[in-house]
């Protein structure tokens, strides 16, 4: 033993290879092919939004860290990049760099470092900040450029709505679903990314790629996105049964407005989802149901983003009355 | 119109008279009487909630003090005599005095005495190292400096000392309520009379091996050579398996002791500070 | 998703650690016997045995030389012939010093009686009672690890009587290899021992579960148990704590023990495979339990093994016939890496429960920096016990002990995979422990009130 003294520990003795620095570089990698798709479609003004949003939420956290809370900054560990990334998949591609500074600035300050930082959140960062842009900039987060237009140019973007505020507004003129969805790109289109839209939400395909990714590395689990989806899915299906002709079908429903963006990369953020999977399931489906709620009976046509923020709010309630089945609980007559 | 406004005033009357005689009936049917002199007794409690008397809270004791007959086995080391004079006071029965006490660490394995022969990586609390082993050093009894006395104390009192890396209790700051006496996994820590001007004599060492294996671990162990209980005229140190212990209420501080101790295990205290 | 296999397994919770299993081909060696022995008279669960040898007295090996005291503890044998030369206290895998005694070796003598050939003996002469007491007196415990008295295990208990024999050979622990090892080339005398179990419990019949990784023992075990009525191989899926006890029976028999309850009351009674090979030595070859399968191993080593030792060798003894210590050791570890203890030095006995000691450099020795908790769930999903482990890291970290009470942090079995699944790296188990002492404290002093 010569010099070195033995180290004493308690069990066990070894570790997973898993950390949160590989976690969250399986997120960015899951991500990435909706990001080159959104660079696609949008051109340079997509990169730059993408490469401001990580670079502000990294540097934003690096400063809280190092200056404020004066700890070891831990941007290494990547979450900072995930949360930049996601904030700029929320965000249309012509929107001005300062804006998107301060969706950061909200989404590492006000929403996570506040709280003390990685884990501690009980908001998702990125959909905070999104949500504060939202409501501050109305018509800059709701004007989305047509995609593979211009896109390699540095001119002012032609902008348009997307299919859902087209819907929405349709519908309130009195156009029946059936005369909206002609004019609307179709399904296929809907599916594969060939529309406007923020620069994450657009291919519903490269999105599912990336969450059977996640899937398979464990890195999420089935119960949320499916219950989200599903129950999107399902809720839009009864009131389109009973009302066919003021309400979207369902495949429209979650097919638009970031419900796969959400669904498998927003609402599965394990800091602020349930530690169940009984919990994780009800989160899910009231997710779901919330959405469609904010979108067919409320003010905003996209109501993803305000379903997560405020499940995120009932987790810690969720977690307190849902508890896993515990072992040795059942008698034996 | 008037005859609505009528009818909301009598309706509204109505139920309030209701509920008061409702609420009146179920106060007078649950009063609890309780003694005024727990309410006295506690306003003179320090307040702090300790359990350094052995009851839950200030309020317990409060209660114990105002059913019990005299003071003989209730004290409250926190706010000492003179609080104990004010509760005897307002019960009108005798005050007991005592003498002030202090805790007191029985080890003096620091880093330069007690060799570390591994190192322990984990959680840093004494009781689980305890549970896992011997701790970083050879002596099995000595202090494992995790501080879970420190985490204990109420007051402040304890911290590690970082050169030592063993416990140091701070004269004015301690008040005896023995929360670190009870926190201390291997049972280190004594309350023990205070003193005059803080002196105190104690055997600083709890190991019972033989001199031997002790010393081997640890250059200040007490080996048990007995010579300090030779020493002794008063009768105040007595022997137990390879151990001596000074008996607080019978040592008179003479000193004779101190000088005989092979290992200098047995520690003189004047002022809080080492002599 | 855990995939639904055919093959059995508990139903939740669980990881699979890479098996790392170097020893697994490695014979197992019989090493030459050592020039001293030091044996713990407490290596089992229970009371201290009563030592009846003096110091310079002359032993044989197979003697008795500590007593049992009471009904939980079992008899201490000399495992070497020789002197005893001292009767002190020796550091053991306890982590402190414990009373032991040490015989110098001299010669190699047996007590009479000791049938020392290796043909195998089918034929069961004692009965039920006789074997229950047999296995008192020579010694046997749990070799899994706990160290239960195997007596205890048979003694009838009034109103509760098993209707199984589990045999517990899933050796879910990375590196460990002895009772695979042991499958290989015992399965015969394992299988007779199986049978005395039987008899002792009354039971028709048995179960041996082995994890899927270890194939050849699988096979082997099969093939001979055909000759073996009511004893049945089954394959049990690679997953860790497979081989602790509540999940043990559960994956077998889809029973679960009762909170405070005993495998009895699930009428299980489960022995490791190492348990009925001591079983079978005792019963048919009145040789009581002084030597086991030991297996060494680390990723440094340089020639990972399987010993068959005496009990009370040194442990460097055994490190130094793999090869010697590596280079920048860090950590040994006397048990397997989930469950084992690490200790503090080289130069400690082997006990009836030490089923490996493993070798570890600096780099694995030392915990990776703790994070904070990023809420993943794995602890949660991953506990075979439903626990919720960061809840209670967290209670207990704001030392709100009876509120982890509450959570059942007492139910927790220690097997550690909270802590191994755990992205973040914190020592969730650390806390537990910590919980379940202050709560343990609680309860005496409730108790003592």
């Amino acid at each position: 033993m010569s010099e070195q003294k033995l180290t004493v520990s308690l069990s066990p003795h070894v570790s997973s290879p898993d950390n949160v620095r590989r976690i969250m570089m399986d997120v960015l990698l899951a991500l990435s092919p909706a990001a080159l798709w959104s660079v696609y479609l949008f051109g340079f003004q997509s990169l730059r939004v993408i490469l401001i949003g990580i670079g502000a939420c990294v540097f934003f956290e690096y400063v809280a860290q190092r200056f404020i809370l004066k700890v070891k900054p831990s941007v290494d560990d990547g979450s900072a990049a995930v949360t930049g990334l996601l904030l700029a998949f929320n965000l249309p591609s012509h929107i001005p760099s300062w804006m998107i500074i301060v969706g950061s600035f909200v989404a590492i300050i006000v929403a996570k470092m506040t709280f003390g930082g990685l884990g501690n959140n009980p908001f998702n960062p990125a959909l905070v900040g999104r949500v504060f842009m939202l409501i501050s900039f109305p018509a800059a987060m709701t004007s989305w450029p047509v995609p593979l237009l211009n896109r390699w140019k540095f001119v002012d973007a032609v902008t348009a709505a997307t299919p859902l505020s087209v819907a929405q507004e349709g519908l309130k003129n009195g156009t029946t679903s059936q005369q909206l969805l002609s004019s609307l790109p179709s399904y296929q289109e809907l599916f594969f990314g060939y529309r406007g839209g923020c620069l994450g939400e657009v291919s519903v395909f490269l999105l599912l790629l990336g969450g059977l990714y996640l899937l398979y590395r464990k890195v999420i689990r089935l119960q949320i996105p499916l219950a989200v989806i599903g129950s999107v899915f399902v809720f839009s299906a009864v009131l389109w049964f009973f009302n066919p002709g003021v309400n979207m079908p369902p495949v429209f429903h979650i097919l638009t407005g970031g419900v796969f963006l959400g669904a498998i990369f927003m609402a599965t953020d394990m800091v602020t989802s349930p530690m169940t999977v009984t919990g994780m399931v009800i989160f899910g489906i009231a997710i779901g149901i919330l959405t469609v709620i904010i979108r067919v009976f409320g003010a905003y046509p996209e109501g993803m983003s305000f379903a997560i923020l405020i499940m995120n709010a009932f987790v810690p309630l969720i977690d307190s009355l849902i508890k896993p089945r515990k072992y040795g609980m059942i008698s034996h007559g | 119109m008037i005859h609505s406004i009528l009818l909301s005033v009598l309706l509204l009357s109505g139920v309030g008279v209701l509920s008061g005689i409702i609420l009146y009936g179920v106060a007078k049917k649950f009063q609890i009487t309780e003694d005024p002199r727990i309410d006295d007794v506690q306003a003179i409690l320090p307040g702090v909630n300790c359990g350094g008397c052995g009851y839950p809270g200030c309020r317990s004791f409060a209660q114990a003090c105002v059913a019990a007959k005299d003071l003989e086995k209730l004290f409250c080391p926190v706010g000492g005599n003179a609080c104990m004079r004010q509760v005897a006071q307002a019960l009108g029965i005798e005050i007991i005095e005592r003498d002030a006490l202090i805790a007191v660490v029985r080890c003096n394995g620091s880093v330069q005495n007690r060799p570390r022969t591994n190192a322990y990586d984990g959680t840093t609390w004494c009781k689980i190292v305890h549970n896992l082993y011997t701790g970083e050093t050879g002596c099995s009894y000595g202090c494992l400096g995790f501080g879970d006395c420190v985490k204990s104390c109420k007051f402040g009192a304890i911290k590690i000392d970082p050169v030592t890396k063993l416990p140091l209790v701070d004269e004015e700051k301690c008040v005896a309520c023995g929360a670190c006496v009870k926190a201390c996994p291997r049972q280190l820590i004594e309350l023990r009379v205070k003193g005059k001007d803080g002196h105190r004599i104690f055997v600083s060492c709890r190991n019972p091996e033989k001199g031997s294996v002790a010393r081997k671990n640890c250059s200040a162990a007490c080996i048990g050579c007995g010579k300090c209980f030779k020493a002794c005229a008063f009768g105040a140190i007595t022997m137990g398996t390879n151990l001596a212990y000074i008996d607080f209420q019978k040592c008179t501080l003479c000193q004779k002791c101190v000088a005989q101790c092979p290992t200098k295990a047995i520690h003189e205290v004047l002022h809080g500070k080492k002599i | 998703m855990e995939k639904r296999s055919k093959i059995k397994t508990f139903p939740f919770g669980g990881v699979h650690p890479p098996d790392l299993k170097h020893s697994a081909q490695r014979p197992i060696e019989s090493l030459p016997l050592p020039t001293t022995v030091s044996i713990p008279v407490l290596q089992h669960f229970g009371a201290p045995s009563q030592p009846i040898v003096k110091v310079g007295d002359k032993v044989k090996a197979g003697q008795v030389i500590a007593q049992a005291q009471g009904f939980l503890s079992v008899n201490i044998h000399a495992t070497i012939s020789g002197t005893v030369t001292r009767i002190d206290e020796v550091m053991d895998v306890s982590g402190y010093k414990r009373p032991a005694i040490t015989i110098n070796a001299e010669g190699e003598e047996w007590v009479e009686g000791v049938d020392l050939s290796r043909a195998l003996d089918r034929n069961i002469r004692l009965n039920r009672e006789e074997i229950v007491k047999k296995v008192q007196q020579d010694g046997l415990v749990g070799l899994g690890g706990a160290g239960f008295p195997v007596h205890v295990k048979l003694t009838p208990v009034a109103g509760k009587q098993a209707d199984i024999l589990l045999i517990n050979g899933a050796e879910c622990e990375p590196y460990l290899t002895c009772d695979h090892r042991l499958m290989i080339e015992k399965g015969p005398e394992i299988l007779v021992g199986v049978l005395i179990l039987m008899k002792a419990l009354n039971v028709a019949k048995a179960v041996i579960g082995v994890e899927s990784n270890k194939v050849d023992a699988i096979a082997h075990l099969t093939a001979i148990a055909r000759d073996f009525d009511g004893i049945k191989i089954v394959t049990l899926q690679t997953r860790y704590p497979q081989g602790a006890e509540k999940q043990f029976i559960e994956a077998l028999t889809g029973r679960q023990v009762p909170v405070g309850g005993l495998p009895l009351d699930a009428k299980c009674v489960v022995q490791n495979i190492a348990t009925a090979f001591a079983v079978y030595e005792s019963v048919q070859k009145n040789k009581p339990l002084i030597e086991r399968v030991v297996t060494v191993a680390g990723e440094d080593l340089k020639k990972p093994s399987n010993f068959r030792v005496r009990i009370g060798t040194s442990m460097a003894y055994l490190i130094e016939a793999a090869g010697g210590l590596p280079e920048g050791t860090g950590k040994i570890i006397s048990g397997g890496p989930m469950m084992g203890k690490a200790l503090n030095m080289i130069d400690i006995p082997v006990v009836k429960t030490t089923s490996g000691i493993l070798v570890f450099g600096q780099e694995k020795s030392r915990r990776d920096p703790v994070l904070n908790c990023i809420r993943c769930a794995r602890c949660v999903a991953h506990c075979p016990l439903g626990l919720e482990p960061y809840l209670l890291m967290n209670l207990s970290e704001n030392e709100r002990f009876d509120d982890a009470e509450r959570e059942m942090a007492m139910n927790c079995c220690e097997c550690g995979t909270c802590a191994y699944v755990c992205p973040s790296k914190r020592p969730l188990l650390d806390y537990i422990r910590l919980a379940k002492t202050f709560i343990t404290q609680k309860r005496k002093e409730k108790a003592a009130r």
